[in-house]
């Protein structure tokens, strides 16, 4: 009577096992996860070894001069933007999610809008239009006259800190706004009915259930705040990542710079740790879709009020600045668009394109893997493997440029002796080093789409396309490319646009002659040009607003 | 105990131009347990969101104890209502253990008096052992207990259960079902259930509305749902049976071709028969119950289909004259497809519908 099924992976029969390839002998598929996590070892372990050397000068002179003012700049500045994207990320996405307000649709995807415009990008903006000299202060002074006029210092902490807040609250707002949705109604309805109004549902309900996924949220803002260079360095406001490029490119001093580097990369290893506990409660708090969902309709000056609220974060996070972007880019548009300019966006497209096609092609190889080896050591390789995504790119840059520099002398030495060839660096500032660095860097941007959609082929798909008598590369080409098309379409375009907005890793590594709309736009707002980086700024952002399309097909859903 | 607790005045619930209630009324008494037995999508779901206040009315009137808790312009809200509700989706908080989950609406309790209310709940639902799980670790059975106990907990004047036992499988649903209604009527609860499973509303309810296109067609016993359908609709939703063609002798009597039947209750035929009178033609509803399997009966039949369902076997037979009627025959009858069997008319209920209605 009993009928036992037999679940046993290792007995199935999928794709590969059948697949009569001879090189399967000789290669394992198990070994993909494990080199890209070797990968993104070997600067991680470099950079936490370089805590253990001997201290320089310079990192002394570091530890007595700035180190206690990079502390502490980076604490304020973590705790504001965590706070502050929290609050606003999670209003708003409880007002879009389950309230009905004048404006609401537009604003259930405008207020992603700001995601397309990259940190730094948003800074100079800012800083252009409410510096002393920009048209806001400019035009106050008009009016009351300079004498009694006071006006906050937007260069100050606070600045910095509204600037990435209005940048990075998407994340927040994204995640909160999928846990308001999943939740559905039917928790608050059962408060409801257990006697509690809706205000007191949202506090004792709705929140605490969401919590896993805003705290993972903040989590992503705190690693973006940590690992964001170019937003600081427009503002002159030190931290970990502006020091790092300083002690190596002003100090010249690599050994500074790593030492620098392994402290920000504890900071984001304990983040990281948090992360992925906040990640495993996600699972369990999800609830199955409810059907029809009447949301809670807000009347008179509420309502209003929640339209002028959403109005106006959307306003000061891209509105404005997309206006002064224009505005600057059409003023300059006859002197800048050039040659040069060229040059910068062919760069930027070319690297960005070669990024997303080597990451990609890696994160299919990746997913095949630990598809074919659902074992403890593939799953913890594809883990590490991923995880590139939370170290900030000023620090992957020295912790592959170091092993490289050693590798590279290494081999001199030994042309030198052997064939008494003087042959210089032959791996440092190759194109090559600069696509393993955006692979490791942007991986699990490439792998999650790609992942998600493998999931959707069960083994028994294997199964049954086996019944139905495919095999080998019928099966990949008739099952599995057309259902991984999609995921895959949207991980090219991910890892391309964040490669393309990259600056750090960019910056450091870039071959000579490389410049990027990015370098370009660092290299201005470093003189303070602002109206010069505003046309690179502009690609930029039009490239930004493509996986924002992409977001938003499935907000709408 | 004869006070009406629920009363619905001819409500109407519309989303735009579909209407999804239809000029529903009922009433139940205090302890009792009704059902709504409808297909999906006739509204049985939305009129008990309508009595929760979850969703509003546009007309009609709703009453609890005697008090109108919605009514034109009015609407008493969810929270005020003191009305349990147990989800379909059982909406546990997910971030709360068992005994929290429970502990939730007692916020009007003293402290002692809570600990000893949730303590008494779960033993109540037989979940001592998983006071702290959470939700999650929880199997489908013992989430719906759960769910039941935080509905019942703050002693609601009436709970509601929609589709209580969907997301269990068959066996725990029969066995949880008899549980519950136990629970229930130890508690001395007044509850409405939403279901579209008749074995479901029989097992729990004592008295059953069976629904259609936003409308109440028969409101009644579970006994007489089966043996006394008011409508072709309840007749056909409502357990097995086929119709025979039958012609009218007399105000007692009608013809089907297995033989003359006679009406020992002036119930459903009685009317409809009057109304065409003898020799009008009628449709008889004859259940698999009645038609009994007898070898020495001449009244052959032949077998088309059988189904066998472990203690008994239901037949479908070709009848002489044509007509198809379905047996259910004790399993050791076992004949097989094509073969002729003997049966007889065992109709204690004679259910008839002229054949102009509806």
């Amino acid at each position: 009577m009993l009928n036992v099924k037999s679940e046993d992976r290792s007995t199935r029969t999928s794709f590969f096992n059948c697949s009569p390839y001879g090189f399967r002998a000789i290669f394992s598929w198990r070994f993909i996860p494990v080199l890209v996590a070797v990968l993104v070892l070997i600067p991680v372990g470099t950079i936490l070894l370089s805590f253990l050397a001997p201290a320089g000068d310079v990192w002394q002179h570091l530890v007595e001069t700035i180190l206690p003012s990079l502390l502490i700049n980076t604490f304020w500045l973590t705790l504001g933007v965590a706070v502050s994207s929290a609050l606003l990320g999670v209003s708003l996405a409880w007002f879009t999610a389950v309230c009905e307000f004048p404006g609401r649709k537009f604003f259930s995807w405008g207020l992603l809008l700001p995601l397309a415009i990259p940190a730094y990008v948003m800074a100079f903006v800012t800083l252009g239009l409410f510096d002393f000299t920009g048209p806001v202060q400019t035009l106050l002074r008009s009016w009351v006259g300079p004498e009694q006029f006071w006006f906050p210092n937007v260069r100050g902490r606070l600045g910095v800190i509204i600037v990435m807040t209005l940048a990075f609250y998407p994340y927040v707002y994204l995640l909160a706004r999928n846990a308001f949705l999943t939740q559905g109604k039917r928790s608050l309805e059962a408060a409801q009915s257990l006697g509690f109004n809706r205000m007191q549902g949202f506090l004792k309900v709705a929140l605490p259930m969401a919590r896993p996924w805003i705290a993972s949220g903040v989590m992503l803002v705190l690693m973006e705040t940590l690992a964001d260079f170019g937003t600081v360095a427009v503002f002159n406001y030190d931290t970990f990542t502006t020091a790092i490029y300083k002690a190596w490119f002003s100090m010249f001093s690599l050994s500074a710079a790593s030492q620098l580097a392994s402290l920000l990369i504890v900071i984001v290893f304990v983040l990281i740790v948090m992360e992925q506990q906040f990640r495993s409660r996600m699972r369990y708090a999800e609830t199955k879709h409810s059907s029809r969902i009447p949301r809670i309709p807000l009347t008179g000056w509420r309502a209003w009020g929640v339209a002028g609220f959403a109005l106006a974060i959307l306003f000061f996070a891209f509105l404005l600045p997309i206006t002064q972007l224009i505005i600057w880019a059409t003023d300059t548009f006859v002197e800048e668009f050039n040659q040069l300019y060229l040059g910068f966006l062919w760069h930027s497209l070319m690297l960005s394109g070669l990024a997303a096609l080597l990451t990609c092609s890696v994160a299919v190889l990746v997913v095949y893997s630990a598809r074919r080896h659902p074992d403890t050591v593939t799953r913890v390789a594809v883990r590490i493997a991923t995880i590139g995504y939370a170290l900030p790119g000023v620090v992957l840059a020295v912790g592959i440029f170091v092993p490289l520099a050693w590798l590279d002398n290494w081999l001199s030495e030994m042309a030198m002796q052997l064939f008494h060839i003087e042959t210089g660096s032959l791996i440092q500032g190759t194109l090559a080093i600069m696509l393993i660095a955006y692979m490791t860097r942007f991986l699990a941007v490439g792998h999650n789409p790609i992942d998600s959609a493998m999931q959707r082929i069960t083994f028994s798909i294997d199964e049954a396309s086996m019944g139905l008598g495919l095999n080998g590369w019928s099966m990949l080409k008739r099952v599995h490319l057309p259902i991984l098309k999609g995921g895959i379409f949207t991980a090219v375009t991910l890892v391309f646009v964040d490669v393309m907005k990259e600056m750090p890793i960019t910056l450091m590594t870039r071959p000579f002659g490389w410049d990027t709309l990015a370098v370009r736009i660092f290299e201005m707002t470093s003189e303070g040009e602002w109206e010069q980086a505003a046309l690179p700024a502009v690609a930029l952002v039009l490239a930004g607003l493509i996986p924002i399309v992409l977001l938003t097909r499935q907000v709408e859903k | 105990m004869d006070i009406s607790l629920l009363k619905l005045t001819n409500i109407n619930q519309a989303y735009g131009n579909q209407v999804v209630v239809n000029n529903l009324s009922l009433t139940l008494k205090k302890g009792v347990i009704g059902c709504l037995l409808g297909p999906s999508g006739c509204g049985k779901t939305t009129v008990l969101r309508c009595i929760a206040g979850f969703e509003p009315i546009t007309t009609g009137e709703i009453s609890l104890n005697d008090v109108k808790v919605n009514s034109s312009g009015f609407s008493l809200r969810p929270e005020k209502r003191r009305i349990g509700m147990v989800f379909q989706d059982y909406a546990l908080f997910p971030h709360l253990t068992v005994a929290s989950n429970i502990d939730f609406g007692l916020y009007y309790l003293h402290h002692t008096e809570r600990t000893l209310r949730v303590t008494e709940m779960l033993q109540t639902v037989g979940l001592a052992d998983v006071t702290n799980s959470y939700p999650h670790e929880l199997s489908g059975g013992q989430q719906q207990r759960v769910a039941l106990a935080r509905a019942l907990a703050p002693r609601p004047d009436l709970l509601l259960l929609d589709e209580p036992f969907s997301n269990l499988d068959v066996n725990l649903r029969e066995r949880l079902s008899l549980e519950i209604r136990d629970i229930l009527k130890s508690q001395g609860t007044t509850a409405i259930l939403v279901t579209h499973d008749q074995n479901e509303a029989f097992a729990i309810a004592d008295e059953i509305g069976v629904m259609h296109h936003g409308e109440i067609i028969q409101w009644d016993t579970a006994y007489n749902l089966y043996h006394r359908p008011s409508s072709r609709f309840v007749a056909n939703f409502v357990g097995q049976g086929v119709f025979l063609s039958g012609r009218v002798l007399d105000s007692r009597h009608v013809e089907i071709e297995l033989g003359v039947l006679t009406v020992d209750i002036s119930h459903q035929c009685t009317s409809d028969c009057r109304v065409c009178g003898a020799g009008c033609y009628v449709d008889v509803l004859v259940r698999p119950d009645d038609i009994v399997h007898d070898d020495t009966s001449s009244l052959q039949a032949q077998v088309v289909h059988k189904a066998f369902r472990g203690a008994e076997i239901l037949y479908t037979l070709r009848l002489p004259g044509g007509g198809t009627a379905l047996s259910l025959v004790p399993s050791h009858h076992n004949h097989a497809v094509g073969e002729n069997i003997g049966i007889k008319l065992e109709v204690d209920h004679v259910v008839a519908f002229s054949q102009t209605a509806p």
